[in-house]
């Protein structure tokens, strides 16, 4: 266990080096991941200048819900979007190496790269945070302030597990990376808007099958005191890290299934 | 570019192969389109949300009523792939390794080479990509076919210049890599950027009247809005086809002047 802990420690810290080496290249792609960033914020600005509720909320109620998913969607991107890459490793055979190193094999696909800049979209996400609070009215208290701290987390390890669970079709359809990305960047858009706006079966997907709304919305409603509109009582939003459990385990299981099933691509 | 018009007369014949042979290319990976059709569709799905949310109970809002604003989202998830949004960056690997040395040192014109084969990718993204996500739409939800039959035409113009365009933009992003070692970085924020200010994202009609105005003057609203602005019929398709064909033809210009100078800062090594 300790040695395992130095090894990464030792990965992890050649990665950041050398992005050290490269900073006008860093220097880019940060701006590049805070323009991407910042353009959804000016979406829903832009949807707010067309209308002054959206499924019922306020502007100032969406930017909420943005903030809380784009904070973890952008600490979740930066902890294992190297998924992201899992198709070009199988292909390439480069997978059958981490098979044979004395690592787990989720770990190793996850720390080949640990970009920095992708902490570009999670300051969009935390500045955007910030101003919602500023400007709602809240009646704090010790409860809500823990959820205000565990939300984000959960999300950030909700938006993981989805992540590790969809990327694991690769496994058995190599240019299967898209279909990961209608749920992982699908579900970045899904969660920073009420979830009342979209229809029902493609709520029952992204919201609950994916566990999207635990991300930002039911926390949301719980920080606001507001009831949910689709008539779900009120505690949902106390579960997220509940459900950020159950989603790391289903994760787990079918990482496992399907590396206990990986063939590879015989070339 | 070796100013030679008449090899490009002579060897007229190679363009329509090299459109085949991008239609053959892309239609290798059956798996890769499924699964970016499918990402579409998902997409597709939140933006209708989205969009008709906002209208809510009103007629119509910023000039689109629920089918037209439907008709927007299908078309313009159809048109992704089709135009080409976020890929096509292909030369610019082939810039940081040194091969563009064989490309730019055939008997073709390479800019024409390269729009051949896009275009043949064109041909095959629109029998793919662009025509599931429309017919998804149209089972659906309500469709606004054009009232006007003339519209189809001025569609497939307007279709055809938005990929010119697309192209235009791309081909010098590829040969950005001549000069900078970060035009990846430059590709990365056009990626993340283009969506929003071509008008995939929200029509660009949702803009204040300022932002629209600075847009307008950009090539990003040729490369989605104007098309989707002819099929669901805003106003005359002149304007809109006007628009893209000034930036087609300016970005194809600028492509051919960039591509020589970066012809004369090559140099191969011998061995």
């Amino acid at each position: 266990m300790a040695s395992t802990v130095r090894a990464y420690r030792r990965v992890i810290g050649s990665r950041l080096r050398a992005q050290a080496t490269y900073r006008l290249s860093f220097t880019v792609e940060l701006c590049a991941q805070v323009i991407a960033g910042g353009l959804e914020l000016v979406t829903i600005l832009a949807v707010f200048h067309n209308t002054t509720s959206l499924g019922g909320f306020g502007r100032n109620d969406v930017l909420l819900m943005y903030g809380l998913a784009t904070f973890g969607f952008g600490l979740a991107d930066l902890a294992v979007s190297q998924l992201n890459h899992l198709g070009e490793l199988i292909r390439t055979g480069k997978f059958d190496v981490l098979l044979v190193r004395p690592l787990g094999t989720l770990g190793q696909v996850l720390t080949l790269d640990v970009q920095l800049r992708r902490l570009g979209r999670a300051a969009i996400g935390f500045a955007t945070l910030l101003f919602a609070l500023s400007v709602a009215d809240i009646s704090w208290s010790m409860a809500k302030l823990a959820l205000l701290v565990v939300a984000p987390l959960a999300g950030a390890v909700i938006f993981s597990s989805v992540w590790v669970a969809a990327c694991s079709i690769c496994f058995w359809l190599v240019d299967g990376r898209e279909f990961a990305n209608s749920v992982t960047y699908g579900s970045s858009m899904f969660n920073s808007y009420p979830i009342n706006i979209f229809s029902a079966w493609l709520r029952r997907l992204m919201a609950f099958v994916v566990p999207g709304a635990f991300v930002a919305y039911y926390p949301a409603l719980v920080l606001l005191e507001r009831t949910d509109p689709l008539g779900l009582p009120g505690w949902l939003g106390w579960t997220s890290p509940l459900v950020a459990v159950a989603a790391t385990a289903v994760a787990g299981g079918v990482w496992r299934f399907a590396v206990r099933h990986y063939r590879g691509t015989g070339s | 570019m070796r100013a030679d018009p008449w090899g490009l007369i002579n060897r007229a014949h190679c363009y329509p192969r090299l459109v085949l042979a991008g239609f053959r290319r892309y239609s290798a990976y059956r798996a890769a389109m499924l699964a970016g059709l499918s990402t579409n569709v998902v997409f597709g799905l939140m933006r209708v949300g989205l969009l008709l949310a906002v209208i809510g109970e009103r007629p119509r809002v910023a000039g689109y009523d629920a089918a037209a604003a439907v008709t927007y989202v299908w078309l313009g998830q159809g048109m992704i792939a089709t135009v080409s949004m976020w890929s096509g960056f292909h030369v610019a690997e082939r810039v940081r390794s040194g091969d563009i040395a064989i490309d730019l040192g055939r008997p073709w014109d390479f800019q024409l080479a390269e729009l051949a084969g896009d275009l043949g990718r064109f041909g095959y993204h629109l029998v793919t990509r662009m025509v599931p996500p429309v017919a998804f739409g149209v089972l659906f939800f309500p469709f606004r076919w054009p009232q006007r039959l003339s519209t189809w035409g001025w569609f497939a113009v307007s279709l055809l210049l938005a990929v010119m365009v697309s192209f235009g933009i791309r081909y010098l992003l590829n040969l950005s890599a001549f000069w900078l070692v970060e035009s990846r970085g430059l590709i990365s924020i056009y990626g993340v950027a283009s969506g929003l200010l071509a008008g995939l994202v929200i029509p660009l009609h949702f803009f204040p009247e300022g932002i629209r105005t600075i847009l307008w003057w950009t090539p990003f609203p040729a490369l989605m809005q104007d098309s989707l602005d002819v099929f669901v019929e805003r106003g005359s398709p002149l304007p809109a086809v006007g628009h893209q064909l000034l930036w087609a033809v300016l970005l194809l210009l600028a492509g051919r002047l960039v591509q020589r100078s970066a012809e004369r800062k090559l140099v191969v090594q011998g061995g």
